[in-house]
Protein backbone atom coordinates (compact mmCIF):
# COMPACT_ATOMS: atom_id res chain seq x y z
CA UNK A 1 0.00 0.00 0.00
CA UNK A 2 1.47 3.01 -0.75
CA UNK A 3 0.99 6.08 1.84
CA UNK A 4 2.82 8.88 2.25
CA UNK A 5 5.72 9.30 4.03
CA UNK A 6 4.64 10.81 7.25
CA UNK A 7 2.23 8.36 8.34
CA UNK A 8 3.03 5.28 10.08
CA UNK A 9 0.85 2.44 9.35
CA UNK A 10 2.28 -0.05 11.33
CA UNK A 11 4.45 0.91 14.83
CA UNK A 12 5.53 -1.79 16.99
CA UNK A 13 4.97 -1.39 20.49
CA UNK A 14 7.85 -0.91 21.98
CA UNK A 15 8.41 -1.86 26.00
CA UNK A 16 9.92 0.83 28.00
CA UNK A 17 10.26 -0.77 31.89
CA UNK A 18 9.80 1.53 34.80
CA UNK A 19 12.90 2.44 36.84
CA UNK A 20 12.26 1.45 40.15
CA UNK A 21 12.29 3.34 42.90
CA UNK A 22 14.68 0.94 44.96
CA UNK A 23 17.07 1.25 41.75
CA UNK A 24 20.23 1.97 43.87
CA UNK A 25 19.63 -1.86 45.83
CA UNK A 26 19.75 -3.68 42.54
CA UNK A 27 23.51 -3.30 42.08
CA UNK A 28 26.11 -3.20 44.59
CA UNK A 29 28.21 -0.40 42.94
CA UNK A 30 24.98 1.56 42.84
CA UNK A 31 24.29 0.97 46.56
CA UNK A 32 28.30 2.01 47.18
CA UNK A 33 27.42 5.27 45.70
CA UNK A 34 24.55 5.95 47.51
CA UNK A 35 26.72 5.51 50.74
CA UNK A 36 29.00 7.74 49.09
CA UNK A 37 26.54 10.50 48.78
CA UNK A 38 24.66 10.20 52.03
CA UNK A 39 28.50 10.69 53.70
CA UNK A 40 26.88 14.54 53.45
CA UNK A 41 24.82 13.84 55.76
CA UNK A 42 27.42 12.96 58.34
CA UNK A 43 29.11 15.76 57.33
CA UNK A 44 26.62 18.22 57.74
CA UNK A 45 26.42 16.36 61.34
CA UNK A 46 29.70 17.39 62.10
CA UNK A 47 29.05 21.01 60.97
CA UNK A 48 26.12 21.13 63.34
CA UNK A 49 27.90 19.92 66.17
CA UNK A 50 30.55 22.56 65.96
CA UNK A 51 27.75 25.27 65.91
CA UNK A 52 26.31 23.89 68.76
CA UNK A 53 29.53 23.83 70.11
CA UNK A 54 30.36 27.69 69.20
CA UNK A 55 27.18 28.59 71.10
CA UNK A 56 27.84 26.55 74.12
CA UNK A 57 31.51 28.82 73.99
CA UNK A 58 29.35 31.58 73.96
CA UNK A 59 26.96 30.73 76.98
CA UNK A 60 29.85 30.50 79.32
CA UNK A 61 31.77 27.91 80.61
CA UNK A 62 29.42 25.97 82.32
CA UNK A 63 27.18 25.67 79.07
CA UNK A 64 30.77 24.35 77.52
CA UNK A 65 30.90 21.84 80.18
CA UNK A 66 27.67 20.67 79.79
CA UNK A 67 28.05 20.03 76.15
CA UNK A 68 31.61 18.27 76.25
CA UNK A 69 30.00 16.07 79.26
CA UNK A 70 26.97 15.34 76.42
CA UNK A 71 29.64 14.25 73.57
CA UNK A 72 30.47 11.52 76.11
CA UNK A 73 26.75 9.88 76.64
CA UNK A 74 26.60 6.67 74.47
CA UNK A 75 24.54 8.15 72.70
CA UNK A 76 27.06 10.60 71.12
CA UNK A 77 29.73 8.37 71.25
CA UNK A 78 27.81 6.11 69.07
CA UNK A 79 27.22 8.81 66.75
CA UNK A 80 30.10 10.17 66.31
CA UNK A 81 31.90 6.68 65.58
CA UNK A 82 29.87 6.10 62.69
CA UNK A 83 29.74 9.51 62.14
CA UNK A 84 33.40 9.19 61.32
CA UNK A 85 33.42 6.33 59.61
CA UNK A 86 30.97 8.02 57.13
CA UNK A 87 33.90 11.12 56.76
CA UNK A 88 36.68 8.35 56.48
CA UNK A 89 34.98 7.08 53.88
CA UNK A 90 33.57 10.59 52.39
CA UNK A 91 37.71 11.45 52.16
CA UNK A 92 38.97 8.23 51.00
CA UNK A 93 36.36 8.63 47.76
CA UNK A 94 37.51 12.22 47.00
CA UNK A 95 40.57 12.15 47.13
CA UNK A 96 40.45 9.27 44.74
CA UNK A 97 38.39 11.13 42.30
CA UNK A 98 40.23 14.46 42.24
CA UNK A 99 42.25 12.89 39.47
CA UNK A 100 39.15 12.72 36.99
CA UNK A 101 38.23 16.08 37.40
CA UNK A 102 41.20 17.98 37.45
CA UNK A 103 43.46 17.38 34.66
CA UNK A 104 46.63 18.41 35.47
CA UNK A 105 49.00 18.62 32.70
CA UNK A 106 53.66 19.32 33.42
CA UNK A 107 55.57 19.69 30.49
CA UNK A 108 53.10 18.32 27.87
CA UNK A 109 51.71 15.45 29.72
CA UNK A 110 48.83 14.50 32.12
CA UNK A 111 50.41 13.93 35.64
CA UNK A 112 49.32 10.31 36.50
CA UNK A 113 46.38 10.04 38.79
CA UNK A 114 48.88 8.07 41.85
CA UNK A 115 51.31 11.28 41.43
CA UNK A 116 47.49 13.57 42.32
CA UNK A 117 45.87 11.02 44.76
CA UNK A 118 48.87 10.29 46.62
CA UNK A 119 49.74 14.47 47.37
CA UNK A 120 46.07 14.50 48.15
CA UNK A 121 46.73 11.54 51.22
CA UNK A 122 49.90 13.38 51.72
CA UNK A 123 48.59 16.74 52.24
CA UNK A 124 45.79 15.41 54.57
CA UNK A 125 48.26 13.83 56.93
CA UNK A 126 49.88 17.31 57.25
CA UNK A 127 46.86 19.57 57.92
CA UNK A 128 45.26 16.82 60.38
CA UNK A 129 48.83 16.68 62.15
CA UNK A 130 49.05 20.74 62.33
CA UNK A 131 45.38 20.72 63.53
CA UNK A 132 46.21 18.20 66.22
CA UNK A 133 49.54 19.86 67.26
CA UNK A 134 46.88 23.14 67.39
CA UNK A 135 44.23 21.77 69.41
CA UNK A 136 46.34 19.62 72.06
CA UNK A 137 49.33 22.16 72.92
CA UNK A 138 46.29 24.60 73.66
CA UNK B 1 18.08 28.18 39.72
CA UNK B 2 19.57 27.31 36.20
CA UNK B 3 21.86 30.09 35.80
CA UNK B 4 23.56 30.09 39.80
CA UNK B 5 24.20 26.00 38.88
CA UNK B 6 27.93 26.54 38.90
CA UNK B 7 27.99 28.81 42.10
CA UNK B 8 26.39 25.39 43.91
CA UNK B 9 28.70 23.42 42.58
CA UNK B 10 31.43 25.35 43.03
CA UNK B 11 30.25 25.55 46.64
CA UNK B 12 29.79 21.34 46.74
CA UNK B 13 33.49 21.14 45.53
CA UNK B 14 34.79 23.49 48.05
CA UNK B 15 32.89 21.94 50.74
CA UNK B 16 34.03 18.43 50.19
CA UNK B 17 37.45 19.07 49.83
CA UNK B 18 37.46 21.26 52.96
CA UNK B 19 35.36 18.25 54.52
CA UNK B 20 38.15 15.83 53.47
CA UNK B 21 40.58 17.50 54.51
CA UNK B 22 39.59 19.18 57.71
CA UNK B 23 36.67 16.86 58.97
CA UNK B 24 38.05 13.29 60.20
CA UNK B 25 41.05 15.01 62.57
CA UNK B 26 38.38 17.32 64.29
CA UNK B 27 35.54 14.64 64.24
CA UNK B 28 37.99 12.20 65.44
CA UNK B 29 39.53 14.76 68.46
CA UNK B 30 36.11 16.20 69.63
CA UNK B 31 33.91 13.17 68.99
CA UNK B 32 36.33 10.25 70.56
CA UNK B 33 39.50 11.20 71.16
CA UNK B 34 38.85 13.82 73.91
CA UNK B 35 35.64 12.50 75.65
CA UNK B 36 36.88 8.73 75.86
CA UNK B 37 39.71 10.36 77.12
CA UNK B 38 42.49 9.08 74.96
CA UNK B 39 43.98 12.70 74.64
CA UNK B 40 43.82 15.83 76.54
CA UNK B 41 40.96 18.36 75.42
CA UNK B 42 41.61 21.76 75.41
CA UNK B 43 40.14 23.79 78.41
CA UNK B 44 37.60 26.48 78.37
CA UNK B 45 39.88 29.40 78.41
CA UNK B 46 42.88 28.02 75.86
CA UNK B 47 40.20 27.53 73.50
CA UNK B 48 38.97 31.51 73.92
CA UNK B 49 42.64 32.29 73.80
CA UNK B 50 42.63 30.72 70.26
CA UNK B 51 39.49 31.93 69.03
CA UNK B 52 41.19 35.29 70.30
CA UNK B 53 42.91 35.44 66.91
CA UNK B 54 40.51 36.04 63.58
CA UNK B 55 42.24 33.74 61.33
CA UNK B 56 40.83 30.93 63.33
CA UNK B 57 37.20 32.37 63.52
CA UNK B 58 37.73 32.61 59.71
CA UNK B 59 39.05 28.90 59.87
CA UNK B 60 36.08 28.24 62.01
CA UNK B 61 33.72 29.56 59.46
CA UNK B 62 35.27 27.73 56.43
CA UNK B 63 34.98 24.62 57.74
CA UNK B 64 31.04 24.94 59.30
CA UNK B 65 29.61 26.87 56.62
CA UNK B 66 31.21 25.44 53.14
CA UNK B 67 30.57 21.73 54.30
CA UNK B 68 27.22 23.02 54.79
CA UNK B 69 26.97 23.90 51.35
CA UNK B 70 28.45 20.65 50.11
CA UNK B 71 25.38 18.55 51.97
CA UNK B 72 22.91 20.82 51.03
CA UNK B 73 23.58 20.33 47.09
CA UNK B 74 24.68 16.39 47.35
CA UNK B 75 21.79 15.84 49.83
CA UNK B 76 19.27 17.09 47.28
CA UNK B 77 20.22 14.96 43.88
CA UNK B 78 20.25 12.12 46.40
CA UNK B 79 16.97 12.93 47.63
CA UNK B 80 15.63 14.29 43.60
CA UNK B 81 17.73 10.68 42.37
CA UNK B 82 17.69 8.42 45.00
CA UNK B 83 14.11 8.75 46.30
CA UNK B 84 12.62 9.83 42.84
CA UNK B 85 11.12 13.18 43.93
CA UNK B 86 10.68 14.92 40.92
CA UNK B 87 7.73 17.02 41.83
CA UNK B 88 8.88 18.20 44.90
CA UNK B 89 12.40 19.53 43.27
CA UNK B 90 12.22 22.92 44.41
CA UNK B 91 10.87 22.94 47.60
CA UNK B 92 13.98 20.25 48.58
CA UNK B 93 16.24 22.61 46.73
CA UNK B 94 14.98 25.43 49.09
CA UNK B 95 14.86 23.44 52.13
CA UNK B 96 18.17 21.93 51.73
CA UNK B 97 20.22 25.78 50.45
CA UNK B 98 17.84 27.49 53.26
CA UNK B 99 18.96 25.18 55.54
CA UNK B 100 22.90 25.54 54.75
CA UNK B 101 22.67 29.47 54.14
CA UNK B 102 20.39 29.40 57.91
CA UNK B 103 23.36 27.60 59.35
CA UNK B 104 26.10 30.06 57.68
CA UNK B 105 24.13 33.05 58.85
CA UNK B 106 24.29 31.70 62.34
CA UNK B 107 28.27 30.59 62.23
CA UNK B 108 29.15 34.05 61.04
CA UNK B 109 26.72 35.74 64.24
CA UNK B 110 28.42 33.17 67.03
CA UNK B 111 32.18 34.03 65.84
CA UNK B 112 31.34 38.29 65.57
CA UNK B 113 30.04 37.99 68.90
CA UNK B 114 31.97 35.53 71.05
CA UNK B 115 34.21 37.70 73.21
CA UNK C 1 35.72 -28.83 29.81
CA UNK C 2 31.72 -28.59 29.16
CA UNK C 3 30.61 -29.03 25.80
CA UNK C 4 27.20 -27.24 25.94
CA UNK C 5 26.16 -24.24 27.57
CA UNK C 6 22.84 -22.17 28.22
CA UNK C 7 21.98 -19.42 27.00
CA UNK C 8 18.73 -17.80 28.52
CA UNK C 9 17.68 -14.98 26.70
CA UNK C 10 15.06 -12.09 26.41
CA UNK C 11 12.89 -12.03 24.44
CA UNK C 12 9.75 -9.62 23.52
CA UNK C 13 7.54 -10.21 20.93
CA UNK C 14 5.14 -6.69 20.72
CA UNK C 15 2.74 -8.84 17.85
CA UNK C 16 2.80 -12.27 21.30
CA UNK C 17 3.55 -10.22 24.71
CA UNK C 18 2.89 -7.45 26.67
CA UNK C 19 6.10 -7.45 28.13
CA UNK C 20 9.57 -9.57 27.72
CA UNK C 21 10.04 -13.16 28.90
CA UNK C 22 13.15 -15.81 29.17
CA UNK C 23 13.87 -18.41 26.59
CA UNK C 24 16.54 -20.81 27.22
CA UNK C 25 18.91 -22.07 24.58
CA UNK C 26 21.85 -25.23 24.99
CA UNK C 27 24.58 -24.10 22.30
CA UNK C 28 27.28 -25.86 22.21
CA UNK C 29 30.46 -24.49 24.23
CA UNK C 30 33.55 -23.01 22.35
CA UNK C 31 36.76 -21.98 24.01
CA UNK C 32 37.17 -18.71 21.44
CA UNK C 33 33.30 -18.35 21.36
CA UNK C 34 31.96 -15.15 22.26
CA UNK C 35 28.28 -14.31 23.52
CA UNK C 36 27.52 -13.08 19.82
CA UNK C 37 28.68 -16.24 18.61
CA UNK C 38 26.28 -17.61 20.76
CA UNK C 39 23.31 -15.49 19.56
CA UNK C 40 23.97 -15.99 16.00
CA UNK C 41 24.51 -19.90 16.45
CA UNK C 42 21.24 -19.67 17.88
CA UNK C 43 19.70 -17.81 14.84
CA UNK C 44 21.38 -20.33 12.38
CA UNK C 45 20.31 -23.43 13.67
CA UNK C 46 17.47 -23.56 16.30
CA UNK C 47 15.29 -19.78 16.08
CA UNK C 48 15.86 -18.30 13.60
CA UNK C 49 13.34 -15.34 14.79
CA UNK C 50 15.81 -14.20 17.52
CA UNK C 51 16.35 -10.29 16.75
CA UNK C 52 19.52 -8.53 17.58
CA UNK C 53 22.16 -6.58 16.59
CA UNK C 54 25.64 -7.11 15.20
CA UNK C 55 28.42 -6.01 12.66
CA UNK C 56 31.69 -5.89 12.52
CA UNK C 57 32.58 -8.87 15.78
CA UNK C 58 35.57 -6.95 16.33
CA UNK C 59 35.07 -4.50 19.29
CA UNK C 60 34.73 -1.28 16.57
CA UNK C 61 31.82 -0.88 15.47
CA UNK C 62 29.23 -0.60 18.78
CA UNK C 63 26.44 -2.37 17.36
CA UNK C 64 25.92 -5.62 19.62
CA UNK C 65 25.94 -3.79 23.15
CA UNK C 66 23.73 -6.38 25.42
CA UNK C 67 23.64 -6.74 28.91
CA UNK C 68 25.09 -10.17 30.05
CA UNK C 69 24.22 -11.69 33.21
CA UNK C 70 22.97 -7.63 34.52
CA UNK C 71 26.21 -5.71 33.60
CA UNK C 72 26.21 -3.70 29.62
CA UNK C 73 29.10 -5.44 27.22
CA UNK C 74 29.80 -5.68 23.83
CA UNK C 75 28.88 -9.24 23.18
CA UNK C 76 31.55 -9.52 20.37
CA UNK C 77 34.06 -9.20 23.10
CA UNK C 78 32.72 -11.37 26.01
CA UNK C 79 33.94 -14.74 26.22
CA UNK C 80 31.30 -17.57 27.24
CA UNK C 81 34.07 -19.10 29.14
CA UNK C 82 33.94 -16.54 31.66
CA UNK C 83 30.50 -17.22 32.68
CA UNK C 84 30.69 -21.05 32.83
CA UNK C 85 29.20 -23.09 34.09
CA UNK C 86 26.17 -21.00 32.74
CA UNK C 87 23.35 -20.22 32.18
CA UNK C 88 24.47 -16.58 30.76
CA UNK C 89 21.69 -14.46 30.83
CA UNK C 90 21.33 -12.07 27.91
CA UNK C 91 19.05 -8.57 27.92
CA UNK C 92 18.81 -5.57 25.57
CA UNK C 93 20.32 -2.72 27.18
CA UNK C 94 18.74 -0.57 29.82
CA UNK C 95 16.82 2.32 30.07
CA UNK C 96 16.35 2.61 25.99
CA UNK C 97 13.05 1.24 24.41
CA UNK C 98 12.96 -2.25 23.48
CA UNK C 99 11.82 -2.71 20.41
CA UNK C 100 11.99 -6.64 19.51
CA UNK C 101 14.08 -9.48 21.34
CA UNK C 102 17.32 -7.68 22.28
CA UNK C 103 17.10 -4.45 19.31
CA UNK C 104 16.56 -1.37 21.60
CA UNK C 105 15.54 2.03 19.45
CA UNK C 106 18.49 4.71 19.89
CA UNK C 107 17.09 7.52 18.34
CA UNK C 108 16.91 9.55 21.94
CA UNK C 109 20.71 9.20 21.22
CA UNK C 110 20.85 10.21 17.88
CA UNK C 111 19.15 13.23 18.42
CA UNK C 112 21.11 14.63 21.33
CA UNK C 113 24.29 14.20 19.59
CA UNK C 114 23.13 16.27 16.98
CA UNK C 115 22.74 18.66 19.47
CA UNK C 116 26.34 19.14 20.81
CA UNK C 117 27.36 19.68 17.25
CA UNK C 118 30.36 16.80 17.00
CA UNK C 119 32.16 17.84 14.29
CA UNK C 120 35.19 20.91 13.94
CA UNK C 121 33.35 24.39 14.48
CA UNK C 122 35.65 27.05 12.84
CA UNK C 123 35.28 30.84 11.83
CA UNK C 124 37.10 30.30 8.66
CA UNK C 125 37.15 26.85 6.93
CA UNK C 126 40.54 26.02 5.35
CA UNK C 127 43.98 27.58 7.44
CA UNK C 128 46.23 29.74 5.17
CA UNK C 129 48.85 27.52 4.41
CA UNK C 130 46.24 24.41 3.46
CA UNK C 131 46.52 22.05 6.39
CA UNK C 132 45.84 21.92 10.16
CA UNK C 133 49.09 21.56 12.32
CA UNK C 134 48.92 19.37 15.57
CA UNK C 135 50.80 18.77 18.00
CA UNK C 136 51.57 15.14 19.67
CA UNK C 137 51.10 17.14 23.20
CA UNK C 138 47.72 18.59 21.64
CA UNK C 139 46.29 15.26 20.51
CA UNK C 140 47.28 13.99 23.59
CA UNK C 141 44.18 15.84 24.88
CA UNK C 142 41.25 14.97 23.57
CA UNK C 143 42.25 11.62 22.34
CA UNK C 144 40.81 9.19 24.73
CA UNK C 145 37.52 10.80 24.13
CA UNK C 146 37.64 10.56 20.55
CA UNK C 147 37.82 6.71 21.21
CA UNK C 148 34.03 6.41 21.39
CA UNK C 149 32.48 4.24 19.42
CA UNK C 150 28.74 5.09 20.25
CA UNK C 151 27.45 1.76 21.65
CA UNK C 152 25.89 2.77 24.31
CA UNK C 153 26.75 0.49 26.94
CA UNK C 154 27.83 3.81 29.43
CA UNK C 155 23.64 5.35 28.58
CA UNK C 156 22.64 1.48 30.29
CA UNK C 157 25.03 1.71 33.05
CA UNK C 158 23.92 5.35 34.53
CA UNK C 159 21.09 5.32 36.49
CA UNK C 160 20.83 8.64 36.45
CA UNK C 161 19.81 8.16 32.58
CA UNK C 162 17.22 5.92 33.71
CA UNK C 163 15.67 8.35 36.28
CA UNK C 164 15.80 11.12 34.25
CA UNK C 165 15.67 10.24 30.37
CA UNK C 166 15.84 14.02 29.18
CA UNK C 167 19.82 13.72 30.62
CA UNK C 168 21.97 14.53 27.74
CA UNK C 169 23.97 11.44 28.83
CA UNK C 170 27.88 10.39 29.04
CA UNK C 171 29.03 10.02 25.83
CA UNK C 172 27.26 12.59 24.11
CA UNK C 173 29.61 14.77 27.06
CA UNK C 174 33.02 12.98 26.33
CA UNK C 175 32.34 13.80 22.45
CA UNK C 176 31.51 17.34 22.95
CA UNK C 177 34.44 17.25 24.85
CA UNK C 178 36.31 16.07 22.16
CA UNK C 179 35.66 18.27 19.61
CA UNK C 180 35.96 21.03 22.50
CA UNK C 181 39.71 20.22 23.25
CA UNK C 182 40.66 19.52 19.85
CA UNK C 183 42.98 22.54 19.22
CA UNK C 184 42.08 22.71 15.84
CA UNK C 185 38.25 23.57 17.03
CA UNK C 186 36.64 26.83 17.79
CA UNK C 187 33.03 26.51 18.64
CA UNK C 188 33.14 25.95 22.51
CA UNK C 189 30.88 28.33 22.82
CA UNK C 190 28.65 26.87 21.02
CA UNK C 191 28.32 23.60 22.48
CA UNK C 192 28.63 25.73 26.02
CA UNK C 193 25.03 26.15 26.08
CA UNK C 194 23.42 23.06 25.54
CA UNK C 195 26.14 21.40 27.92
CA UNK C 196 25.16 24.05 30.62
CA UNK C 197 21.59 23.32 30.59
CA UNK C 198 19.80 21.63 33.21
CA UNK C 199 19.91 18.80 30.83
CA UNK C 200 22.67 18.87 30.65
CA UNK C 201 26.32 17.90 32.27
CA UNK C 202 24.56 19.32 35.73
CA UNK C 203 22.47 16.30 36.45
CA UNK C 204 25.48 13.78 36.29
CA UNK C 205 26.12 13.01 40.10
CA UNK C 206 29.07 10.82 39.34
CA UNK C 207 28.16 7.60 39.71
CA UNK C 208 31.45 6.91 37.64
CA UNK C 209 29.50 3.43 36.10
CA UNK C 210 29.75 4.72 32.34
CA UNK C 211 33.50 4.61 32.89
CA UNK C 212 33.69 1.57 34.46
CA UNK C 213 31.72 -0.26 31.67
CA UNK C 214 33.23 1.78 28.46
CA UNK C 215 34.30 -1.01 26.04
CA UNK C 216 37.06 1.57 24.75
CA UNK C 217 38.09 3.57 28.10
CA UNK C 218 36.96 6.82 27.17
CA UNK C 219 36.24 7.36 30.52
CA UNK C 220 33.09 9.75 30.15
CA UNK C 221 32.97 10.35 33.98
CA UNK C 222 36.14 11.87 34.05
CA UNK C 223 35.00 13.98 30.75
CA UNK C 224 31.73 15.30 32.65
CA UNK C 225 33.90 16.31 35.51
CA UNK C 226 36.35 18.23 33.84
CA UNK C 227 33.60 19.96 31.50
CA UNK C 228 31.63 20.84 34.88
CA UNK C 229 35.09 22.24 36.23
CA UNK C 230 35.24 24.44 32.89
CA UNK C 231 32.17 25.79 33.19
CA UNK C 232 32.08 26.48 36.22
CA UNK C 233 35.18 28.77 35.75
CA UNK C 234 34.29 30.23 32.68
CA UNK C 235 30.93 31.32 35.04
CA UNK C 236 32.91 32.90 37.45
CA UNK C 237 35.22 34.50 34.72
CA UNK C 238 31.76 36.04 33.14
CA UNK C 239 31.01 36.97 36.16
CA UNK C 240 34.29 38.89 37.11
CA UNK C 241 35.14 40.02 33.78
CA UNK C 242 31.81 40.52 31.87
CA UNK C 243 33.76 42.51 28.97
CA UNK C 244 35.65 39.71 27.96
CA UNK C 245 33.72 38.15 25.22
CA UNK C 246 34.70 33.97 24.63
Amino acid sequence: MNVGPHYTLYHPRWYRRRVSVWWWLQKRSYTGFVLRELTSVFVAFFAVVYLWQLRALAQGPDAYAQFLARLKTPLFLTLDTVAFLFVLFHAITWFNLTPKAMVVRARGKRVPDWVIIGSNYAAWLVVSAAVAVVLLRG
Amino acid sequence: MERITPLLWLLFSAGGTVAAFFIPIHLFLTGLAFPLGWLEAPSYESVLRLMGRSPVRLYLFVIISLPLFHWAHRFRYTLYDGLQLKHLTMLIAVLCYGAALLGTAVTAYLLWTIP
Amino acid sequence: MASTIALTVARYRPEREAAPIFQTYDIPFRKDWVVLDGLNHIKDTQDGSLSFRWSCRMGVCGSCGMKVNGTPKLTCATFLSDYLPGPVRVEPLDYFPVVRDLVVDLSDFMRKLRQVKPWIIREEESPADGEYLQTPEQLDTYKQFSMCINCMLCYSACPIYGLEPSFIGPAVIALAQRYNMDSRDQGAAERHKILSEHDGIWQCTFVGECTKVCPKHVDPAGAIQQYKLTSATRWVKSLLLPWSAR
